[in-house]
C-alpha cells in the first residue's frame, strides 16, 4: 500500500558526519553534530574543545567529519573560532562558516570568558553548545549547566546538585548579540532551521543544543529522543531564540506542560529524589517557565 | 630610514615590516606601546592585519593558533602573569606546529608585584618547544622579528622574541628600519604545508595514542635541532641584504680571552664596558652574550668556552632548587668537554634591580680571585 | 574529500610516514562499530511509511536511504534502538544479536 509513496525527508540528505564515530550509543551529541552540519554544509571549519566531540571525531590520523577540524584547548572554543575567521578572512575566504562546538563544561565554566569576550566584540561565528549537563567526558562530573537535583560523580545521592543550572541563554542574550537559540535533537527541523538561519546572519550567534547522554543520565540509550522531546514539552527546556537580546519568541508553544516528573523518573540520575523535592523542581521550571512567557510576550 | 624609537616599537616596526596579518593582544605593563603602535597601524591602513582585541593573554594566543592554522601570519606581545597565563598554548604552539611570533618583555614574576625586569618569566617557558632569542638593542628587536618569522616558517616552530622591561622595552635608541621591499624581499609571505579548509579538510590536533604521539615529538625535536645551523644561513643572509649580522650569540673580545662573562639580554652591553676596563688593566676579558636560548647554541658556546680558563655566567633568574638557568645551561653544554674551563654561577639583578659596572666588577673581582667558586650560586648585591 | 571516505585505518610504521602535525589524512570509517551491537534493529519494510524519522534521528548516520527505502548498515549500527523506538509504525523491531 505504501509502494507508490516517496520517502519524506524534512531536513536535507547530505551527511558531513560518516558513521564509524566514538559516541556510546544513542548519544545526543553525535546526532546534533550530524543536524548541524545538514544546515551548515561543507563549507564550514570547525573548531572542538576538550569535551566528548574530541573523542568522538576519532583518533589520529582519522576523523569522523568531511569538514576541516581546529580541536583546541578546552576553554578557547570562542577565541580560536575568533582567531580562525580572522585568519581565513586574512587569506582571502570570507565565505566559510566558522563554528565553535563546545559543550556544556567548555561553554559555561571554563570557557565563558572567552565566549564572553568574543560575543562582546560580536566575532562572526557561530558558537554552538551541545548540553548534556555535566563533564561526561571525564566520567559524569557535576558542571554549572547540571540541573538542580542531579546525580554526578561529584554531586553524590546525599549531597545531589542544590544549584539551579546557570542561564546560559540570559547571559548570551545580555550580550546582545543579533541571535540566540535553543535547540533539541528531538527537533531537528526547527534545529536545522535555526542553524541555516544564524548562518545568514553576521556577527555571534549562539545555539544552545539539548543533548541527552544516556552514558551520564543512566538512561535507556533509546529514550534519547524522547527525553529531548519531553524536556521541551514539560518546559524545562523550551525551545525559543532572542535577537538583539530584545526580541524574544517561543518557537514551540506547548499548550499544556506534562509534568517534570515524566521526565525525571526516566532518568538514574534523579532516582533518589523524593515527591518534596520533585515538586520543589516542578516549581523551578514552572517560573522558568512563566518568565520565558513573559518575556517572549513583550 | 632611521628612526629614534623606543624597544617595543621596534617590536610593532619589526612585525609591521613582516606583514603579519592576523595580530591578537591584551595589554600587560611593560608591553602595553607593542600593541598600541600596532592597533593605530591597522587603523590607519598602515598595516593590513586584523586586530583581535581579546580578552585575556590566553584567547591572545588561542586567536593567534586559530589564525596560524588558518595560514595567516600572526603576531602577539606580552609579558611576565601574561605570559604565565598562556603557558597552555605555548605548548599548543610548538605542539601545533604553528608558527607564533610573539614579543615578550621580560618583567618579574609576582608576587609582589613587580613590573620590573627579570628572566623567570620567559625561562618558565623554555621547555615549551618554542625557539628563544634575548635581544639587547632596539636594533637587534626589529632585525630580529623578521628573521624569527623566517626562521619559524620554515620549520613550523613559533618564536619568543625577548626584551627587557624598561632598560630595553622603554629606552629609546637609533633604529635603521628597513625598507619593506627589502623585507619583502627577504621574507616571503606564509605558506604553511597544511591549513584549516574546507577545500581540503582535516582535523587538526585529535586523539594522539602512544602509538603516534612520541614520533610527533621526535619530529618536533629534530626540527627544533635544525634551528641554529637556519639561524646562521638568516642571519647571513639577512646581513647581505641589510647590512647586520644576526647570530645565535654575540661575542665581544672572546678570541684571545683569559676571563669570560657569560650574559643574556641588556646586561650583555653593561658587560662589554667592563671587559674594556679589564682589558685596560691587562686582563684578558670577553664576553659572550647568549641571544638564542632555546634551541641552546651548544656548539656556539662549546667552541668559544673550551678555550677559556675561567667562565663568569651572569644569571638575571632562578631556578629554585638548583640554580641560575644559564649557568646550568652552559656548565651541561661544557659537560665530558675535553678543555672544560672554571664556570662561575652569579645571580643578580632580580626584580629590576640594576646590573651595572659595579656589579660586573664585583663578579670580576670574585672569579679572578678564586681558583674555585665556594658555592654553586654567588649572589651578587643581596642585602644580608 | 574523496581520500577521506576510504573505510581504511592507518597506521604509520616510521616517523618518515607522518606528517609533522596531528591531522587527519583518513575517515572513522574503518571503525565497524556494529560490532558494539548487542541487539539489532530489524525494519519490517511492509509496514514502513517512508516518514524518514528512523533515518533522521540515527545518532550513528547509519540508516541510509536505497532505492527510497530505508537501509539499516549493520557495519556501523550501534544497536542504540532509538529507530524502533520513534518509528510510529512500529515497523522496527529490535532482535537479539545472534553472535
Amino acid at each position: 500500500m505504501t509502494k507508490e509513496r516517496k520517502m519524506t525527508l524534512t531536513i536535507p540528505k547530505e551527511e558531513l558526519m560518516s558513521p564509524g564515530h566514538l559516541a556510546c550509543q544513542g548519544c545526543g551529541a553525535s546526532l546534533a553534530m550530524r543536524l548541524a552540519l545538514k544546515a551548515l554544509g561543507q563549507r564550514t571549519v570547525v573548531c572542538i574543545p576538550a569535551c566528548c566531540w574530541a573523542v568522538i571525531d576519532g583518533p589520529f590520523p582519522h576523523s569522523s567529519l568531511d569538514i576541516p577540524i581546529y580541536h583546541c584547548a578546552f576553554e578557547t572554543a570562542a577565541s580560536s573560532a575568533s582567531g580562525v575567521k580572522a585568519g581565513l578572512e586574512m587569506v582571502g575566504d570570507t565565505e566559510t562558516t566558522v563554528l565553535a562546538w563546545a559543550g556544556d563544561g567548555g561553554t559555561f565554566d571554563i570557557g565563558l570568558q572567552a565566549l564572553s569576550g568574543a560575543a562582546e566584540r560580536n566575532e562572526d561565528i557561530i558558537y554552538a553548545c551541545y548540553d548534556n549537563e555535566a563533564y561526561m567526558n571525564t566520567g559524569i562530573q557535576r558542571s554549572s549547566a547540571t540541573p538542580l537535583g542531579a546525580w554526578t560523580t561529584t554531586t553524590p545521592v546525599k549531597h545531589y546538585k542544590k544549584h539551579p543550572k546557570k542561564d546560559i541563554i540570559g547571559i548570551m542574550a545580555a550580550h546582545r548579540i543579533p541571535y540566540v537559540a535553543t535547540a533539541s535533537v528531538a527537533y531537528p527541523e526547527d534545529m536545522v532551521k535555526k542553524f541555516k538561519k544564524a548562518k545568514e546572519i553576521k556577527g555571534t550567534r549562539f545555539i544552545h543544543i539539548f543533548a541527552p547522554c544516556p552514558a551520564g543520565w543512566k538512561s535507556r540509550p533509546e529514550d534519547t529522543i524522547k527525553l529531548a522531546r519531553l524536556a521541551v514539552q514539560t518546559g524545562y527546556f523550551p525551545l525559543y531564540e532572542v535577537e538583539y537580546g530584545e526580541k524574544w519568541t517561543l518557537n514551540l508553544k506547548i499548550k499544556e506542560r506534562k509534568p517534570i516528573a515524566e521526565y525525571l523518573k526516566l532518568q538514574g540520575r534523579f532516582r533518589h529524589l523524593k515527591d518534596d523535592e520533585i515538586a520543589m523542581i516542578q516549581k523551578e521550571v514552572d517560573a522558568n517557565w512563566e518568565r520565558l512567557l513573559k518575556r517572549c510576550e513583550q | 630610514m632611521k628612526k629614534v624609537i623606543m624597544g617595543n616599537h621596534a617590536l610593532s616596526y619589526g612585525a609591521m615590516l613582516s606583514r603579519a596579518q592576523v595580530i591578537a593582544a591584551y595589554p600587560i605593563t611593560p608591553q602595553t606601546q607593542v600593541v598600541e603602535l600596532l592597533s593605530e597601524m591597522c587603523a590607519d591602513g598602515t598595516l593590513n592585519a586584523k586586530f583581535i582585541k581579546v580578552e585575556s593573554e590566553h584567547s591572545a594566543m588561542a586567536a593567534c593558533l586559530g589564525a596560524s592554522l588558518a595560514g595567516a601570519r600572526t603576531f602577539t606581545a606580552t609579558s611576565a602573569q601574561g605570559l604565565a597565563l598562556m603557558h597552555e598554548l605555548l605548548h599548543w604552539a610548538s605542539g601545533g606546529r604553528l608558527p607564533v611570533v610573539m614579543g615578550n618583555i621580560n618583567r618579574a614574576m609576582a608576587p609582589g608585584w613587580s613590573i620590573w625586569t627579570d628572566q623567570n618569566d620567559s625561562l618558565s617557558q623554555r621547555d615549551t618547544g618554542w625557539i628563544q632569542f634575548y635581544c639587547a638593542s632596539n636594533q637587534e628587536v626589529l632585525d630580529t622579528v623578521i628573521q624569527a618569522f623566517k626562521v619559524s616558517e620554515k620549520l613550523m616552530i613559533p618564536s619568543m622574541i625577548v626584551l627587557d622591561a624598561f632598560a630595553l622595552s622603554h629606552t629609546y635608541e637609533v633604529v635603521d628600519v628597513p625598507d619593506q621591499d627589502k623585507v619583502d624581499a627577504y621574507l616571503p609571505p606564509f605558506n604553511p604545508p597544511f591549513r584549516l579548509t574546507p577545500d581540503d579538510p582535516h582535523a587538526f590536533g585529535g586523539l594522539t595514542s602512544p602509538e603516534h604521539y612520541m614520533e610527533l615529538r621526535y619530529k618536533l625535536q629534530k626540527d627544533m635541532e635544525k634551528v641554529p645551523a637556519l639561524v646562521e644561513e638568516t642571519g647571513k643572509e639577512y646581513e647581505k641584504m641589510f647590512g647586520r649580522y644576526l647570530g645565535q650569540v654575540d661575542e665581544y673580545l672572546c678570541d684571545d680571552a683569559e676571563f669570560i662573562f657569560v650574559t643574556s639580554g641588556t646586561a650583555g652591553y653593561t658587560a662589554r664596558v667592563v671587559v674594556d676596563e679589564l682589558r685596560e688593566k691587562g686582563i684578558k676579558a670577553g664576553n659572550l652574550r647568549i641571544k638564542l636560548f632555546r634551541p641552546f647554541p651548544f656548539e656556539k658556546v662549546r667552541s668559544i668556552l673550551s678555550k677559556v680558563p675561567k667562565v663568569a655566567v651572569v644569571d638575571r633568574n632562578i631556578s629554585y632548587g638548583h640554580h641560575g638557568i644559564f649557568y646550568q645551561e652552559v656548565k651541561s653544554a661544557m659537560y665530558g668537554q675535553p678543555h672544560q674551563p672554571v664556570i662561575f654561577g652569579f645571580i643578580t639583578g632580580l626584580g629590576g634591580r640594576d646590573i651595572t659596572r659595579d656589579t660586573f666588577k664585583e663578579i670580576a673581582d670574585y672569579a679572578l680571585s678564586k681558583s674555585q667558586a665556594e658555592e654553586e650560586i654567588v649572589w651578587i648585591g643581596v642585602k644580608k | 574529500m574523496s581520500k577521506k571516505k576510504e573505510a581504511k585505518k592507518i597506521v604509520f610504521n616510521s616517523e618518515k610516514e607522518m606528517p609533522i602535525v596531528a591531522m587527519s589524512i583518513g575517515s572513522m570509517l574503518y571503525n565497524k562499530t556494529g560490532a558494539w551491537r548487542n541487539i539489532k534493529p530489524v525494519i519490517d519494510l511492509s509496514k514502513c511509511i517512508k516518514c524518514g524519522i528512523c533515518w533522521k534521528f540515527c545518532p550513528d548516520a547509519s540508516i541510509d536511504i536505497i532505492d527510497d527505502w530505508p537501509q539499516i548498515n549493520y557495519d556501523y549500527c550501534k544497536g542504540c534502538g532509538i529507530c524502533a523506538e520513534e518509528c510510529p509504525q512500529k515497523c522496527i523491531v529490535m532482535v537479539e544479536e545472534e553472535k
